[in-house]
């Protein structure tokens, strides 16, 4: 066998595995189109087209620039093996927080965006860190944690936006239009796409960097791959937790008030939430399966699944919901990657026994 | 005075009966060693079964029927997927949860023709329990109720009995604390835990009909909103001891219960439906810390894995 079918073989699986989870998720969701009377080609058209024709294009990468800062907020914490589902209320947090400041502070511009970006990622990171001295002296496991504190926030903000921060005699529960001065400037010619792209896209290149260049980078990963070895070598492992949940809930605070400061310039009840940024985010950053680099390619794969959903809804009649099924599959079939693991490792025992 | 105290018992049983089913599943699956966390998913799986199968059948026991056969057969991708082919347990259960939630928005859009809510004036709910309602006491606990609230008490009760007084629970409890012991007594554990796994989801399934035919009669999307996370944390809490899983569940419904009171004395509702859950999380809590000193003086190394109760289940692998 050639060296290079060799290396092929041994690189395969890694690549393998997500494009396979893709491929199974486009095949089930093709399936149910075909069950609800929809020709899957037409489906699957109109969900490109929802998401990427030119007058949706704009409105899709404002979603990827959520659902990369979610995926962040996931994969940040899943480095050390700690799994942060409490995205909903450290979004929430981060948005309810920069509309706060902007209705409250007045300032201009150049001081005003600044502190609402920093009061969201402030907001965000400090409901995440609860959970940190939670599991490392308590031992509640922070996957309930940051759940079980996502619902009261959730319902905390609305109630917020209900009664004290509301705009009166608005029938929706909203806060009222932020100041001009807390407006996110847009790029040219767009209108929801702004400045918050460019944050993202910083913060995911830290990140990246911290991870694959730094000392706390690695010893994240090492506590990850083995706690006990960590704090055995000398790692705090309580202090690295509650750096990675608060990088996390900063990053989804950041995206909750990049939210609020873009189109329509409000913290709208369930705006935030509705669109399931939270769990796009999580399916994204398991597909990319611990390399931080990859998760912009798969933020907009899921971006294309869940804002062209809502495209396919509309022209074809396909219930949006199809897009959370499709992301629910892919980390099902992602789940079961131990199998292939398994598989290659017999193949490799068994090659390792015919040699000898 | 004293009926207003047992109204307000009443509507502590009906709050906690769907998370005490759920958590009682957990419970089990804790028992046996699998890490159970897709109760969110198949509570909300039961109770979408339930008002579909009862609005087209037209008979709630039937839409309960189906709520546990349904939950059971969802099940199988937890009991398959992370016991017999040993994924890791939570990111199944993360997607079961996503699965559950994406699916039964997606039907009911599609079969049902709702969006948001379905509760059409035919849907037929569970009946109260109107023949006890002249008995003193009870008639006033469990009158307006249906029949799981009570089944669910008296199956924490029976479970309790059942892990410690049968064989097959001994057996159960054997897989779960030393599945290599096990093993060699001939138990297949394997087995015993694909069951136990299954047996949570149609218990699951009951904690769901009871929520979308007995407490309300209606199906809204994600009506579950977490509940299947609190009998997590009561599983917990209770060191899957089916009695003080009853107990944690019995907390959550008089916090919701309270709740609604206060509601009544005009608290925003925002605010009342936060409390359940941080109640649930700071008594978690404080239970957890006083778990940890007494295992810390036992076994330091379980001490550090309290959080990690995924990590102990398959020790032998490395994840």
């Amino acid at each position: 066998m050639s060296a290079l079918a060799q290396r092929l073989r041994l690189g395969a699986p890694a690549a393998l595995v997500p494009l396979g989870a893709v491929a199974v998720a486009a095949l089930v969701g093709a399936l149910v189109m075909l069950a609800a009377g929809v020709d899957p080609l037409r489906g699957y058209d109109a969900m490109f087209r929802g998401a990427l024709s030119v007058s949706n294009i704009d409105f899709a990468v404002a979603g990827f620039t959520a659902i990369l800062a979610m995926s962040l907020a996931f994969a940040i914490p899943a480095r050390m093996g700690e799994y942060n589902l409490g995205g909903d209320g450290q979004l929430v947090a981060g948005g309810i927080a920069a509309a706060a400041v902007a209705l409250y502070l007045p300032g201009p511009a150049v001081l005003l965006l600044p502190a609402c970006v920093l009061a969201g990622a402030l907001a965000g990171g400090a409901l995440a860190s609860v959970s940190a001295p939670l599991s490392t002296r308590a031992g509640v496991p922070v996957i309930i944690s940051t759940l079980l504190l996502s619902t009261p926030m959730v319902a905390l903000a609305s109630y917020l936006v209900r009664f004290p921060l509301a705009e009166e005699g608005s029938p929706v529960p909203q806060t009222p239009r932020l100041p001009d001065a807390a407006h996110l400037p847009a790029f040219p010619g767009m209108s929801y796409t702004n400045v918050g792209l460019v944050l993202v896209l910083a913060v995911l290149l830290v990140t990246v960097y911290v991870d694959a260049r730094t000392p706390v980078g690695y010893e994240i990963r090492v506590a990850g791959a083995n706690r006990g070895f960590a704090a055995y070598g000398g790692l705090s492992v309580p202090r690295l937790t509650l750096g990675t949940l608060a990088a996390a809930g900063a990053v989804a605070g950041l995206a909750g008030a990049v939210i609020v400061m873009s189109q329509p310039f409000r913290f709208i009840d369930d705006a935030l939430t509705a669109p399931g940024y939270t769990f796009a985010g999580v399916a994204a950053a398991l597909l990319a399966g611990g390399r931080p680099a990859l998760l912009p390619v798969t933020a907009a794969l899921f971006t294309i699944l869940s804002v062209g959903a809502a495209g396919m809804e509309r022209d074809v009649d396909v219930p949006r919901q199809l897009g959370q099924v499709l992301q629910a599959v892919v980390i099902l079939v992602l789940a079961l990657r131990v199998l292939a693991a398994r598989w290659m490792a017999a193949r490799a025992r068994r090659a390792a026994g015919g040699r000898a | 005075m004293d009926v207003l105290n047992l109204a307000f018992v009443a509507a502590v049983l009906t709050s906690a009966a769907p998370v005490l089913y759920a958590a009682l599943g957990g419970a089990l699956c804790g028992r046996a060693g699998v890490f159970n966390i897709a109760l969110e998913g198949q509570l909300l799986c039961g109770a979408f079964a339930a008002v579909a199968v009862s609005w087209w059948s037209g008979s709630p026991w039937l839409g309960v029927l189906a709520a546990v056969v349904s939950t059971a057969v969802f099940s199988f991708v937890l009991a398959v997927g992370a016991v017999a082919w040993r994924a890791d347990p939570i990111i199944v259960a993360v997607g079961m949860n996503l699965l559950a939630l994406g699916l039964t928005g997606f039907i009911m859009r599609e079969a049902l023709d709702a969006t948001g809510t379905f509760a059409p004036a035919g849907l037929q709910g569970l009946p109260d329990l109107d023949a006890i309602d002249g008995v003193p006491v009870l008639g006033a606990v469990l009158g307006r109720a249906t029949v799981l609230v009570p089944v669910a008490v008296v199956l924490a009760v029976a479970l309790s009995l059942w892990l410690a007084r049968t064989s097959v629970g001994l057996r159960l409890r054997g897989v779960g604390e030393h599945p290599e012991a096990a093993t060699s007594l001939g138990v297949p554990v394997t087995r015993y835990q694909m069951a136990t796994v299954v047996v949570a989801g149609a218990l699951c399934g009951l904690g769901g009909a009871q929520l979308s035919l007995g407490t309300v009669t209606a199906f809204t999307e994600n009506m579950t909103a977490g509940r299947g996370w609190v009998a997590v944390a009561a599983v917990m809490l209770a060191v899957n001891r089916p009695l003080w899983v009853l107990g944690a569940c019995l907390l959550f419904g008089a916090a919701e219960a309270w709740g609604f009171r206060l509601q009544g004395i005009g608290l925003p509702q925002q605010l009342t439906d936060a409390a359940p859950y941080l109640v649930t999380l700071v008594v978690l809590v404080l239970s957890r810390i006083r778990v940890r000193r007494r295992l810390s003086a036992a076994d330091p190394l379980a001490a550090e894995n309290a959080a990690h109760p995924e990590a102990v289940i398959h020790p032998e692998e490395t994840r």
